[in-house]
């Protein structure tokens, strides 16, 4: 048997791999109409929106959270972003025998803390143990149900409307890179690890669509909105809002911030003549205080599923979704 | 404004491609310069400045300036031999490095022998301390670089030496700029307006080194930062110098590199290594185009250690063509293999693997018109 037969990292890193997977394997196997969407949350008759993650972040803790943040806050943002207001969730831990009390209490505590600032309630659950090198340390699933309130609707995008990103992009990954002390490198960021409840009114201002910006950054997200808008999507580099130590991480480690993950972060698509009342409701937010226009549906460059970026130079390229990447357990 | 946001601003950019475009205007036959360097293409395709170059009739052809895919396959599988033919064993390599793919596989994908392992660094000193702290191992530092990263390189032997750090040792691919360029010049194979010479080597070996391109063959050059206002600076300055009819080595990047480079790092590299013949993917032999290390340090050397045959070619996959991207006479699109059956996912050659290998740059940076 060589490697080629057997499951590698890159399989789950949210980019192209990930999701040929995901179409070649998965959907084929169960052919439920309501999983072929693949959206962040089904829509299922009664109004309900349901979903589902695993986290495995590593390390546990890391500046600005912990895995239980993550996994209340991950799940919470899946909903919010299709469309649902999230109510119940279920936290199913694997817990690896020899973990600290200690570092269990917090997690417990960070998923109270982060539920009820969400305001969803845990209601259900499940706990196993595995043999010490059997897991490491702490595993969450979450799965989550929540109101339908919206349904997207992103093939009704016209050329004009207007792509908002609600904050800075990046500092989840690179929080944890710096936390792992992996490349040498250190940095003061935190996660920007949040609950993106705050986006729930604007479904009412005709917010097209939603997503949050995880595993594979904004530029695999967005190249899957160029797939389903009948126009090119343009972006502009030097509109994107980036906070300093992401900047210097990108330039010194040569990493491209338009594939970074973001654990509190979402960008929607905004019909031209809303697109400022809703900037600036999202900006009235704490959370949404460096949002920005940073791009829009339609334009002369490019062909209709084409994701452009126009570069701070004034260059035009194609940006494509991630392929692979070497950063495992981001989330 | 910071200096970064500077030398990428819009304005400043488009009034440099006007210019370009003005003195191009004056100018006959085609102008085609190479970058030599392999960051200079990633940075030329990241911002977008290819096609707005070629709008202004100039094209840009990216050289042999990545030391992963100059590096012959030879070397690594001289070290897949290493990891699976012993035991004890630690190879320490750039991540890039292990990705490689060969006529064996690569790195990554090879079952190293029980006891042997590999570990990605991104220093050399990462693979100092693993020697330190694996005393029962034996580290092998594959190491691969120009001028860049060989003071670094040099740097790690003195303090093993100095550290009687008697478990490890260098598997080393080591090149020098200047001799690939003569390489090609020589040859003759590609028709060249001038050249774009790397940054980073520059701020080690200064100017002088390029000298002979300009007064022995003629053809203008400019040392260039990364930043696109730099890189354009530098195309200005190349078509400034084919206009005069001077062809010189003109210096863009002076808050960056010394006239007489560094003085320092030189000396490091002197002490511990010394010039050799060198074996390059595409370019063949050139004489004096690699370092090895000195008698004095010989111990450090893996080859020697372990008693290696680097097979100075090695098997490549087939149908792979890198070696003429490397020499600058294929464009990647062009190559057969690209986007079909080579891609970031299952590379055939280096080009495809390295973060500054002209494939993956023009796979990842596709232009958009």
């Amino acid at each position: 048997m060589t490697k080629s037969d057997r499951i590698s990292l890159e399989l789950g890193s949210g980019g192209r791999t990930m999701r040929d997977f995901i179409s070649g394997r998965i959907l084929p196997a169960f052919a439920d109409p309501a999983l072929e969407k693949l959206l962040d949350a089904s829509h299922l008759p009664g109004r309900i929106a349901f979903t589902t993650d695993s986290y495995v972040v590593d390390p546990v803790v890391f500046p600005g959270g912990d895995i239980g943040k993550l996994a209340v806050n991950g799940t919470v943002n899946d909903l919010v972003v299709s469309g649902a207001e999230p109510r119940f969730l279920s936290l199913g831990l694997i817990i690896e025998e020899g973990l600290e009390w200690a570092l269990l209490d917090r997690v417990l505590g960070s998923i109270r803390r982060a539920a009820r600032v969400a305001g969803v309630r845990i209601v259900t659950g499940d706990t196993k143990v595995v043999r010490q090198g059997q897991g490491d340390k702490l595993f969450i699933n979450t799965s989550g149900i929540g109101r339908v309130i919206a349904r997207p609707r992103p093939e009704a995008a016209k050329p004009g409307d207007k792509i908002i990103l609600t904050g800075t992009l990046g500092e989840h990954s690179v929080a944890i890179m710096a936390a792992r002390g992996e490349f040498g490198f250190q940095a003061d960021v935190k996660s920007d690890c949040a609950p993106l409840n705050f986006l729930l009114p604007f479904w009412k201002n005709g917010v097209l669509w939603m997503r949050d910006i995880t595993r594979g950054g904004l530029a695999t997200i967005l190249s899957e909105l160029a797939g389903d808008v009948p126009h090119p999507v343009l972006i502009e580099e030097e509109r994107i809002p980036l906070s300093r130590p992401v900047r210097a991480a990108a330039d010194i480690l040569g990493i491209d911030p338009l594939y970074l993950a973001c654990e509190g972060r979402a960008v929607l698509v905004v019909p031209a003549k809303k697109a400022d009342p809703v900037l600036a409701g999202i900006k009235r937010d704490p959370l949404g205080r460096k949002a920005a226009i940073i791009g829009e549906v339609g334009g002369k460059i490019g062909k209709p599923g084409e994701l452009i970026l126009r570069t701070a130079a004034g260059g035009h390229r194609l940006l494509e979704p991630l392929t692979s990447e070497l950063l495992p357990r981001i989330c | 404004l910071n200096a970064s946001d500077r030398f990428r601003d819009k304005n400043v950019i488009s009034a440099l491609v006007r210019e370009i475009s003005d003195i191009r205007k004056g100018l006959g036959s085609a102008c085609r310069i190479m970058e030599v360097c392999g960051t200079h293409t990633m940075s030329i395709h990241r911002h977008g400045l290819s096609t707005m170059l070629e709008d202004a009739g100039v094209d840009m052809v990216s050289g042999p300036g990545c030391p992963v895919c100059i590096t012959p396959n030879g070397f690594h599988e001289a070290a897949i031999g290493l990891l699976t033919g012993r035991s004890d064993l630690i190879l320490a390599t750039f991540g890039d490095m292990t990705r490689v793919p060969t006529g064996k596989g690569s790195i990554q994908k090879t079952a190293p022998a029980r006891g042997s392992s590999v570990k990605i660094v991104y220093s050399p000193d990462e693979s100092l301390d693993l020697a330190r702290a694996h005393r029962d191992k034996e580290i092998v530092f594959f190491g691969v670089g120009f001028e860049t990263t060989i003071p670094s390189i040099a740097v790690a032997v003195r303090t093993a030496a100095a550290e009687r750090l008697r478990n490890y040792s260098i598997l080393s691919a080591l090149w020098t700029i200047p001799p690939a360029l003569r390489a090609i010049l020589v040859s003759g194979e590609i028709r060249l307006s001038g050249f774009l010479y790397p940054g980073h080597v520059s701020v080690i070996i200064g100017e002088r080194p390029y000298l002979f391109v300009a007064r022995e063959f003629g053809y203008p050059g400019a040392i260039a930062g990364f930043e696109p206002a730099d890189i354009l600076l530098g195309v200005r300055s190349i078509l400034r110098q084919i206009d005069a009819g001077r062809p010189e080595v003109a210096n863009e990047y002076a808050r960056a590199v010394k006239p007489e480079g560094n003085a320092i790092a030189q000396k490091i590299m002197a002490e511990v290594l010394e010039p050799a013949d060198a074996c390059w993917r595409g370019l063949g032999t050139i004489p004096g185009s690699g370092l090895k290390l000195r008698e004095k340090t010989a111990d450090y050397d893996s080859a020697r250690k372990f008693g290696l045959c680097v097979d100075t070619a090695g098997s490549d996959r087939p149908g792979c063509r890198c070696g003429d991207v490397l020499r600058g006479v294929l464009s990647p699109p062009e190559c057969p293999l690209f986007g079909s059956a080579c891609s970031p996912d299952s590379p055939q050659g280096p080009c495809m693997v390295s973060f500054e290998g002209a494939c993956l740059v023009h796979f990842k940076y596709k232009a958009a018109r």
